[in-house]
């Protein structure tokens, strides 16, 4: 098992608090993990990513120019990512934010209104949550409960927050374990 | 101790601490500000000094006198703030101070970028400030190894009284990886350092300098620093994936660029094609010996790296000719995919050795 995942958005919208999120439980888990920001001009210029990748055995490259997935939760990340994903991949799309549908049909789409989501569930800040549950939902990569211990022991100092987040996490993972159904039945 | 996540930057910081340096001296430069970041927080906590200098000039010169004195000291910046340093360097290598010189490497030259690059391998390896000195320089490939070569590189600076380098890219500075650490070193359980200015009430004094006005005293000095590094040679140390019997290509990679590889060569295998990697650990001393055995068994050498070629020199140097050595760089912060490497070796592999 070798998994390489983009995760991006605005700066702002929590990409890289989920990419930890989902490295951290990829190494309780028992896997090899790499968490990779981009650091450069590029995360000036509003938008912003990380690479995770999760091994069961070690980690070579720690970016990735064909990810198995991708979570994208604006505009120009999908615009930028949708191509690089590998046939049979996995995309995650905020669709809160993206007025348009995916191009590719040759991946796993999970469209998922992220915002509108989180602010049913009490915060539009927990909007990448949602987007979280939804990739591992439909990845079935890491334990959700993994997820949410780990999301737990992080927040430890702001308990009110602990719930929405879960809920969140809980609401997008319904959604893709749908699409991991819906893919698999359709391959079949 | 369980496994934690932490950049690279971090894990250097505390596997400083963790070797029981108690003293940071410093200038913010990106793409490591997380190191001087952790430091400020974490050494206040263990009674430990963080000073943010006025210059990397007057960093490195603070740690001539906190080394001076017998301390266990690191500074970490990257490339044109290291370039700062080379004075207080050179003069550290004369003086024969024990220091660790942590260099997250960006694109140069001159201010260049803040992206990753290996573009200092010349600056680390073959000097750097002016005089004939060597330090040791190591490069990790692993935030795990960012920790562990950090904290041997202070047992090394101390064995040989001599600073040492560790060499990183950006990549390396940035990325998360799990971490733990092995041991916890208590600063007044070191041995004692004889020959640190502490005081003399009792004893001859100590001078620390690197002032030789007399050619006959200097050349005696220079020699005695040629045999040191000499002896420094034992301390070469390589790894290698997939390099066992006849291959192909071997790689040669240090740092972040050796696990692109290892990726690259991953992907060649259902394609049949036997690729392995030397990965130096050590730079300076190169581990030239292993490096011959493994490429003998190779058709091709192809030296890969972040710069437009300046460790395929010292490969170049090693192999004498006795195989043919391909050179394939990114540079200006670009980093190469796998799938660009593995192109390269694919077609090195099917190239017909003359």
């Amino acid at each position: 098992m070798y998994n390489e995942i983009i995760l991006a958005g605005f700066g702002g919208q929590g990409v890289l608090l989920i990419g930890k999120l989902l490295t951290y439980a990829g190494m309780n888990a028992g896997l090899e993990v790499t968490w990779m920001p981009a650091y450069g001009p590029e995360m000036r210029g509003g938008t912003c990513n990380c690479t995770v990748v999760m091994s069961d055995r070690q980690v070579g490259s720690p970016i990735s120019s064909k990810p198995h997935a991708i979570i994208v939760l604006n505009l120009q990340s999908i615009d930028k990512f949708e191509p690089l994903v590998r046939p049979g991949g996995i995309m995650v799309m905020n669709t809160s934010l993206i007025n348009r549908s995916a191009v590719r049909h040759d991946i796993t789409v999970v469209p998922v209104a992220c915002n509108q989501i989180a602010v049913e569930a009490g915060s539009a800040k927990a909007a990448n949550m949602v987007a979280l549950g939804a990739y591992i939902g439909a990845s079935g990569l890491v334990d959700l409960a993994l997820v949410k211990n780990t999301l737990a022991e992080k927040f430890a100092a702001r308990p009110k927050l602990i719930g929405i987040n879960h809920a969140c996490l809980d609401k997008g993972f319904e959604i893709g374990a749908g699409a991991r159904a819906g893919a698999t039945a359709r391959s079949c | 101790m369980a496994k934690k996540l932490m950049k690279g930057c971090e894990a250097i910081g505390e596997a400083a601490i963790h070797a029981g340096c108690r003293l940071f001296f410093g200038y913010p430069i990106t793409p490591q500000n997380e190191i001087p970041e952790y430091m400020s927080g974490r050494l206040p906590q263990v009674g430990g000094v963080f000073v943010q200098a006025e210059s990397e000039v007057a960093a490195s010169n603070m740690l001539y006198g906190a080394s001076g004195a017998g301390c266990r000291c690191i500074t970490s910046s990257s490339s044109p703030g290291i370039s700062l340093m080379m004075e207080g360097v050179s003069y550290m290598a004369g003086s024969e101070l024990p220091v660790v010189i942590v260099n997250i490497m960006r694109g140069g030259p001159g201010l260049g970028g803040i992206l990753p690059s290996q573009s200092d391998y010349f600056q680390a390896t073959k000097g750097g400030g002016h005089g004939d000195y060597r330090v040791l320089v190591l490069a990790p490939s692993t935030v795990q190894e960012a920790a562990d070569l950090t904290m041997e590189a202070f047992d090394l600076a101390d064995k040989y009284r001599n600073p040492v380098i560790i060499l990183g890219d950006g990549l390396i500075g940035q990325m998360m990886e799990p971490v733990e650490f092995s041991r916890n070193v208590d600063p007044s359980a070191l041995p004692d350092k004889p020959w640190a200015t502490t005081g003399c009430k009792g004893r001859q004094r100590n001078i620390i300098n690197s002032l030789y006005l007399k050619p006959e005293e200097l050349e005696e000095h220079n020699w005695h620093l040629a045999a040191k590094y000499r002896e420094m040679a034992k301390e070469a140390r390589h790894a290698t994936y997939n390099a066992d019997g006849e291959m192909d290509v071997l790689v040669v990679a240090y740092g972040t660029v050796a696990r692109i590889t290892r990726t690259a060569i991953d992907s060649l295998k259902e394609k049949g094609i036997k690729a392995g990697l030397f990965r130096p650990v050590t730079l300076y001393p190169y581990p030239t010996e292993a490096l011959v055995e493994a490429a003998l068994r190779a058709r091709h050498v192809l030296v890969t790296e972040l710069s437009t070629g300046q460790m395929v020199e010292d490969v170049r140097a090693a192999l004498a000719g006795r195989r043919p050595v391909e050179f394939y760089g990114r540079v200006g912060g670009m980093v190469m995919a796998a799938e660009e490497l593995a192109e390269q070796i694919e077609k090195l592999a099917h190239a017909t050795t003359v």
